[in-house]
Parts: structure tokens; sequence; C-alpha cells
């Protein structure tokens, strides 16, 4: 048995009791690592009694769950309507040059922080008020 | 004695510093309570001493404040009480254009944003540690579970219908008549369900709900419990709330025994919008794709697992509490206006100077709420536009501004309240390209099930940017021998495209399976109306466009 098929049925017995489990199995899965690639959606269509059909067409509607792990820090920025009123759009041209090829920059619709935009997520993190300095400072360090 | 000293510790308050600031105040020897948020955005991180604020504060300000402190507390009875926001009315243009503006010992509940308010949801806002048992039941918390044992479902339920609460996640459909249907369908095993999927730009009352006040809202859903027969709660939290999920989590532990024969749960969402939808959460907690479920049946007779399910917004449970506590129910209905009962958390957001949360009964007008209450654009510009109820509410002219905040009149306006979130933005803003945006979005979060709503949102976007080049010529191919079936003609110009474009967003609105197709011709049909100058440069093109679907 690799560790891959170990590591997935210790997640699977830890939620499978539980109502509706596949999505908090997909959380774990896509926390250990980084993405929920064909291997595992095959391992887990078999722990549930499931077809792998019906696990990828859950994984791939939801936009967390990515299909290959991508190594790049994230720097994820909210461009929905509070935010382009307080000028996000000013600021994607200089976060993307500042990124290059290390660092994703990721498009998020509301972090909930709309009184204080522009506003970003790293992580955990939360930033607020971000202008041109901010941002590039955020994605440098990301 | 030392010094007590309240900071908030709400995500976005943490996201300005307040974590740094803290730690300083500690350094000082001061007793430092993380308590929730008051609610008023641009003062955040703010520190609270004996009922006083300073902020937005810095770690550099510790001394400062402190010595403040010290000296007002001496000369209390001197201390001014028309500082910025401290109880003179602040005219739409107070503070000089780019200063910044901040509160420096005034009493917190004294000023105009706070003590204008009526806080029955977000009664305890900037006032309690979110995770003290003790502050809860000090600040008269679980009073309405005690009372709802002791009166029994039935009576529950007719105090939520005589409160008159309606749904707070935008649908606005009384809860007293859900809770009656799921107690009157008979099933052995029930559910309440927690919408706590907030994702439209503009709000985040459940964000700071969840995160300021965990025991309140859980308190809400056992009510829900007892009233319906449900033993087994779930909130549904979108992964955007990453603070908002800990609290919970730790909330949930923390009240077991209390909620106990009641249990919940918190689900974690994966990044789509559509999940708010309440048959699409439904189908996200059973762990399929977020598609959204024709109705009926509806959820309240065949919901989670098939089994009769109450699902309501955040806001609309934090609600409950309250009504259930002796006489709350009537004092609650006696807020309002018309059929919009009791109060409604308003979420001032976008370029606005004053932003923050604003709860108030309903029946306020948003010339009050964006000039009076607001101050007016946080740039110093003039207020272009304000969109009410998120990325699927309609752009409202300053002309109208006299619009009560009210259900009904929303509705006849053609516009919607949905969660309460009010985004200003300033002259600068190209309604076209929000317009476009509207579509945009719509087409990224589309479940997919429907036709109007999955291909009319791509199609919504082609024809906004067409009507931006000013229509279409036909192309070399189309304009070929070879190919019969297409027009010979000119192309279509800018008032053709509109055209398109208004018949489009009539199919999307009638024909959508739920309202995210159903409610983007709001934004994209308010903003052609408003605005027409930002779509072409003769208006008679969307006059004439609008007429024929209109008329």
């Amino acid at each position: 048995m690799s560790t891959k098929e170990q590591t997935l049925g210790e997640i699977i017995a830890r939620h499978h009791r539980r109502e509706g489990p596949l999505l908090p199995i997909l959380h774990d899965v896509q926390h250990e690592y980084g993405c929920v690639d064909a291997e595992s959606e095959a391992l887990i269509a078999k722990g549930l009694n499931l077809s792998r059909a019906d696990v990828h067409g859950v994984v791939s509607f939801y936009h967390d769950f990515l299909s290959k792990p991508d190594p790049r820090p994230v720097v994820q920025i909210c461009r929905a309507e509070a935010c382009k009123a307080r000028g996000v759009e000013r600021l994607i041209n200089d976060a993307t040059l500042a990124a290059g090829e290390r660092v994703k920059i990721a498009t998020v619709y509301c972090l909930g922080l709309c009184s204080a935009g522009p506003a970003a997520r790293t992580g955990d993190d939360l930033h607020i008020r971000l202008d041109e300095a901010a941002i590039v400072k955020l994605v440098e360090n990301a | 004695m030392t010094t007590i000293v309240k900071i908030s510790d709400d995500a976005l308050a943490r996201a300005a510093g307040a974590d740094r600031l803290a730690e300083a105040f500690a350094r000082k020897g001061c007793e430092v309570h993380r308590v929730s948020s008051w609610g008023m955005h641009w003062l955040e991180p703010l520190v609270e001493i004996d009922g006083r604020g300073y902020g937005p504060a810095t770690a550099a300000d510790v001394d400062a404040i402190l010595d403040h402190d010290r000296s007002s507390t001496r000369e209390a009875e001197k201390q001014p009480k028309d500082g910025p926001l401290g109880g003179a009315p602040l005219a739409p243009d107070f503070s000089p254009e780019g200063a910044p503006e901040r509160m420096w010992g005034e009493v917190i509940e004294d000023s105009l944003f706070i003590a204008t308010q009526t806080r029955l949801t977000f009664a305890r806002a900037g006032k309690t540690r979110p995770l003290s048992l003790e502050d809860y039941e000090a600040n008269e918390g679980w009073q309405g579970l005690r009372r709802a044992r002791e009166i029994g479902p039935a009576a529950i339920v007719e105090e939520v219908m005589h409160s008159g609460l309606r749904g707070r996640g935008g649908a606005g459909f009384p809860a007293g008549i859900k809770w009656k249907t799921v107690l009157d369908t008979p099933g052995l095993q029930k559910y309440i369900v927690c919408n706590a999927d907030e994702g439209d730009s503009g709000t985040f009352a459940d964000r700071m709900a969840m995160e300021g006040d965990p025991f309140q809202l859980i308190e809400g859903m056992a009510i829900a419990g007892e009233a319906v027969g449900a033993d087994q709660g779930y909130i549904y939290v979108r992964s955007e709330y990453p603070d908002a999920i800990g609290k919970l989590d730790a909330a949930l532990k923390l009240c077991v025994e209390i909620i106990a024969p009641f249990k919940c749960e918190v689900r974690v969402g994966a990044g789509a919008y559509v999940c708010g939808e309440e048959t699409s959460l439904l189908n996200s907690l059973e762990g399929k794709r977020g598609e959204v479920r024709a109705k009926p049946p509806l959820p309240a007779i065949k919901g989670l697992f098939g089994r009769p399910t109450v699902v309501n917004n955040v806001l609309t449970l934090m609600a409950v509490p309250h009504i259930l506590a002796e006489g709350g129910a009537a004092h609650y209905q006696g807020h309002g206006l018309g059929r919009s009962k009791g109060t409604m958390p308003i979420q001032l957001a976008g370029n606005i100077k004053h932003a923050g949360l604003y709860e108030v009964g309903f029946g306020v007008t948003l010339r009050e709420l964006v000039y009076d209450i607001g101050g007016g654009t946080y740039s110093g510009r003039p207020v272009k536009a304000v969109q009410v109820g998120g990325p699927l509410g309609a752009y409202i002219h300053p002309d109208q501004f006299d619009i009560k905040f009210d259900y009904e009149e929303y509705t006849a306006a053609e516009a919607l309240i949905g969660h309460g979130g009010i985004t200003v933005f300033d002259d600068t803003v190209d309604m076209l390209e929000m317009a476009r945006f509207a579509m945009e979005f719509c087409s990224i979060e589309s479940c997919g099930k429907c036709t109007p709503c999955r291909i009319g949102s791509v199609r919504g976007v082609e024809v906004l940017e067409r009507i931006r080049h000013g229509g279409r010529k036909r192309d070399t191919f189309e304009l070929m021998p070879q190919i019969r079936n297409a027009p010979k003609n000119a192309g279509r110009d800018a008032g053709d495209e509109i055209g398109l474009l208004t018949d489009l967003c009539e199919t999307m609105k009638f024909g959508s399976l739920c309202a995210l197709g159903g409610f983007t011709p709001y934004p994209v049909m308010s903003a052609l109306r408003n605005w027409p100058e930002d779509f072409t440069r003769d208006p008679a093109n969307v006059e004439k466009a609008l007429d024929r679907v209109e008329g």
C-alpha cells in the first residue's frame, strides 16, 4: 500500500461516518497535497462507494479544489464590486508585475472586508486598505 | 488598578493591525480584552478604554492613548462632546478632503454612528468577548432558548410569526411560515441549516456576526431546532472566512451541553458563490456539485437528504434569540415599516467615508445612509451610483436616493435589498464596465444547470463588449457569397446591440432557475436605464430598447 493510499484511507476513515462526507474529505486532501488529482479521486470514489465520475464532477465544480498542485505562493486579491469601488483595478498591474513567475495572483470574489478594501488574502492572513506600495510589498513577501 | 483595554479581534480589525496593537498594550501592563467589533470600520483598529474610543490606532500611539485616558479620567466633566463624531451632526463634506478621520477620546456610544442605530441583532457588538460564555450569559445570553424550551414548538413559531421576521438572506420570505411548514411536515429527522455562504460583495454582516457573537447564532439555531423538532444543525460557512470558521468551531465546543440535545456542526464551502442559493447549498452539504434544484419541492418539505429542513440566513437566525426573549416579538415588530418589520443590519461598503455596520429599523432612506451616516465618498468625489444588495442588486442613481429601505418599495423600483449591503461608487466608475462585470461574474459563478444563466451570461459579456465598440460589422467570411445564410447588411450598430441586451436580460430574468441568473439583469438594466451615456453616444438607442421591453 502506497503512502498516499494510506493517508487517504485515514482521511476517509475520519469522515466517512458523517452525513455528506465528500466535501470535508476533499478539503483535507486539498490541504494535504495542494490538489485533488485523478489518483486521489479514484481512491476517494472507492472509499465512499461512488463512481469516479461523481467525485470528479464535485472536484471540478468548486474553485477551491485544484487538479494539480501549484507550488507557488498565492496572493488572492478581491476584485468584486466593493473593492472595485475602492480602486482595486489600479493595483492589478503592479501586483502582476511584482509577482512575475514566482507568485500566483488569484482573483477572489469577496473576503467580507468590503468596508476597508482593496483587500487581499495570503494563507489565513488578511490585508486591507491596500495601495500600490502595499500590494507590491505583499506580493514580494508572499 | 490595571486599565482594561478593549480591542476587537474581528478579521477586519486584525487585518488593520489589531493584534500588534493588543500586544503593545499588554506590554504596558494593561488588561487587554479582545472583543467583537463596533462596526465602525474606518476607525479600526479601535481602542476602547472606559467607553472612550481611539482609532485608527497604531502601536506608536499606545503611550499617547494611555496619557489621554489618564487626563480625561481626571477631567471627565470637561470631556469635549463635539469631536468629529461626538454628537455634532455630520455634514456630507465634514472632514477636509484627504484628511484621515479619526476618533480620539470621544465616548463611543455617544457618537452619531452608534447613537442613531437600533441594535437588536448586534446588541453585543463591541461589548463582549466572542468566545466568553461568561460575557454571553451576563448580557442576556440564552434567555431566548430558555424561554423557547418553556413555551414549546407551536408557541415559538407563533412568536416568530408575530415578530414579522423575514428572511434576511435576500428573498424576504417570512421566517415564521417557513418554520411552521417544517413543524407541520412529518419526519423522523429534520434539520436546521444556517446559510453562512455570504458571497455578495459589499456584505459582511454575517461574518461580523459569526466572529463577534457566535453563541447568538448557535442559540438561534437551537431555538429553531426546538421549534420544528430538529436535533441536528449545520452551519455552511464559505471558505473565504477562516476566522469565522475558527470562532464557530470553538464556540460550538464550548456550548455543547447548553444546546443539547441539539447538535450542530460547521461545514466549509469550497469557493462557489452559487452555494449561497439554498437548494444549491443543500446539494453541497450532501457532498454533491452545488447545482440548484428545481422548486418545488420546497426545502421545508424535502430539504437536506430529502428531509424537512429549515434553511435560514445567519442574520435571520441571529434575530431569533431577541424575539424569543420575554416581550421580544412585540418589541421587534415595533420597528420597521409596512410589511418590513424589525431591524436590518445594513452594511456600508465601497467608496464611503464611514464604512461599517449600521443596524436600524426599516424605513431609512438611502440619502440618510450615504450622506448623513456614511459621510459621502471616501475619495471625496461626488457619488455616482450605489449598488444595493450585492452583485445581483440594482445600481441606484442619486436622484432616487429618497427610496426607503423596505422590501416592497425596492421591488417596486426594480431593485432589491438583498442582504443589506450598500456599495458606493464615485464619479470615476464606468457603468458599462460594471454591467459587463455583472455578466462576467454570473458566467464565472453559474452552476450551469439552466441555459439562460449558463449561456446568457457569456453572451451578455460579448454583447456588452460589442456595445462598447459601437456594434459589430459583418466580417469578410459572412459577406462571402458562399455563406448564403448570413445577412449581407452592414451589421449591428450600438442601438441594435442594446436591443439584444435588453432581450437577453428579459430571458435571463424570467427563464433562470434561481436568483443568480434571474437577478443578474438587475445591475445590468439599472446601469443601462440610469446611465445611458456610459453605453452609447446616442441615448435614443437606449430609450428605444427600453420601450420595447418595458412598454
